[in-house]
């Protein structure tokens, strides 16, 4: 049985409030350290950061709509292997998302995490964000989420949320030991606390939170925001269709593609620990560069792009979370998040599989049933 | 279009599907001469990045064909093979390469005769679509 308490809230600070509720997480016996997005001392900067000191949690800030990297990849790293002592996880919905898939590979492990998510404010992208924050990290926080909050919007100035943000339907966290709310919640006073796992009760039994219900307009609140990103989605959903349904129009889409390979580094859920394309596999001979070339009279180099990205759907679009890292890596502003987040929805579909929604679900590409897919073998008749 | 030639490349399992082309060949049946043969021992060790190159380096149609149901000699890699086609059809089409392209066959070794009639078919509704896109236009 889920529960649900409070976090009472004063002056209508929320960081505080949140910070508050961290140093008392960190207190409780086992959890050793918490993984949370922190203001860096040195720059105006908010970057994911292990903390073991109470007093450390004054730069706490997961509200920022700062979002450097996918720390599912960092809580990877932290989980692979016991650690003598849990890590509880502050992390956004996506990040828990993409966190859950790599367990799924084995490449992190729940047994020693707990993971908090807050319902997601998004974030700008990261060249909108240095745009926008000022000297005063807490103060350009407070007037991102004061505004998000009371409606009226994350735009500001020149900047707006990413297309990822704006995209993303799964902004409430789905799978975390506890989720806090914000949205239809009168933040004001109090934030929402809800268990989602047996550890999640346990850990809110040990907190000593005063209890509370969930207020009665938080679904329709939800609800509404949940409909305003999903048609959102579905418009961007078909202009990449529009943009790249053919051969050509998808080079003309990845034109500016320099092989970096970027954005599968940045991909949390891109889980091979060499990629096959920075292999000696694609470091060809000289000779074969030119027997292409002579094909056409006329290759692109670096080669491979379309393949690269081809083969990086087949690979992880099942497990796509649609963070948009990837186009935050891009040093050529491909948006590379749009056209995965659309090939993705289609193989997710295929498969009736949605990326970390619960660690039971098996990563489609690696089971098979006998009895399936009649319909695509054969050549289209009886 | 007349005198177009498709190309075929058919990632074919060394312990049924080849054997059924090398039967349909002794037997003399008769099959187009469009099918470029890669013998590979289980359809479950066709990668996809196979199958992609092969769209992108102009081939008009992929074939990938294994053992029936049950008969995979590694027990389950036609199964895991299918999985596979299925996700390369719901991601090539998104880019213009049509799902007719890629198909995927259970041929028995003693089937030659399905051998032959499948390759002629492929072709011929080949044929009826035109070459395919990557053949003359750049992709980089
Ligand atoms: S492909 Fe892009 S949007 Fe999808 S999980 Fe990877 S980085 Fe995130
Ligand atoms: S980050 Fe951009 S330029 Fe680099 S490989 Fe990815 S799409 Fe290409
Ligand atoms: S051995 Fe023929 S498909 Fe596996």
């Amino acid at each position: 049985m889920a529960k649900t308490a409070k976090i009472n809230v004063t002056e209508g600070n929320l960081l505080a409030s949140l910070q508050g509720f961290f140093k008392a997480v960190l207190r409780v016996e086992d959890i050793s350290a918490i993984l949370v997005p922190q203001h860096l001392p040195m720059k105006n900067m908010v970057m994911p950061a292990l903390v073991t000191d109470p007093k450390q949690l004054e730069g706490a800030d997961p509200l920022a709509p700062a979002f450097p990297m996918n720390a599912a990849k960092i809580a990877s790293r932290l989980t692979r292997k016991p650690a003598g002592g849990k890590v509880a996880a502050v992390l956004r919905p996506c990040e828990i998302r993409a966190f859950i898939e790599l367990v799924k590979l084995k490449q992190g492990r729940m047994e020693n995490v707990l993971l908090v998510g807050i319902d997601c404010l998004g974030a700008y992208q990261n060249k909108d964000y240095f745009k926008f924050v000022g000297d005063n990290v807490t103060e350009s926080t407070t007037r991102f989420y004061q505004n998000v909050l009371s409606g009226k919007g994350a735009a500001m100035k020149e900047v707006d949320l990413s297309p990822t943000c704006k995209a993303c339907e799964h902004c409430i966290p789905g799978a975390a030991d506890l989720g806090i709310g914000l949205f239809g919640v009168d933040t004001a006073n109090q934030l929402l606390v809800q268990t989602q796992t047996p550890q999640g009760e346990e850990l809110l039994t040990r907190l000593n939170l005063p209890g509370s219900q969930e207020p009665a307009g938080r679904q329709k609140a939800v609800n509404a925001i949940i409909a305003e990103k999903t048609t959102y989605r579905d418009n961007m959903y078909q202009e990449i269709a529009a943009a790249t349904n053919s051969l050509e129009k998808l080079t003309t889409y990845l034109a500016n593609c320099v092989n970096c390979y970027n954005c599968r580094v940045a991909c949390p859920v891109c889980y091979c620990k060499e990629c096959v394309f920075v292999t000696d596999v694609f470091n060809h001979e000289p000779i074969q560069y030119l027997r292409w070339a002579n094909k056409k009279g006329v290759i692109k180099m670096p080669t491979d792009t379309v393949f690269y990205h081809l083969t990086r759907m087949a690979h992880m679009s099942t497990a796509c979370i649609g963070c948009g890292q990837c186009s935050n890596a891009c040093p050529n502003d491909i948006q590379v998040m749009e056209l995965f987040r659309a090939v993705s929805s289609r193989t997710q579909e295929a498969f009736e599989y949605q990326p970390g929604r619960s660690i039971e679900e098996e990563p489609p590409l690696s089971v098979f049933r006998e009895d399936e897919l009649a319909d695509i073998v054969g050549i289209g008749h009886a | 279009m007349g005198d177009f030639e498709p190309t075929i490349i058919a990632f074919v399992c060394n312990w049924c599907t080849y054997t059924a082309a090398d039967l349909a060949g002794t037997a003399r049946l008769g099959y187009p001469p469009n099918v470029r043969l890669i013998r590979v021992m289980c359809t479950g060790m066709v990668d996809p990045k196979y199958v992609i190159k092969a769209f992108l380096e102009g081939t008009d149609a992929v074939l990938v064909s294994g053992c029936n149901p049950g008969d995979c000699h590694y027990i389950n890699g036609n199964y895991k093979a299918r999985r596979r086609i299925k996700l390369l059809k719901e991601i090539l089409p998104q880019f213009g390469i049509e799902d007719e392209r890629l198909r995927l066959t259970w041929i028995g070794a003693s089937d030659g005769i399905m051998f032959a009639e499948i390759m002629t078919d492929m072709v011929a509704q080949l044929k009826g679509m035109g070459p395919s896109e990557a053949k003359t236009a750049m992709v980089i």
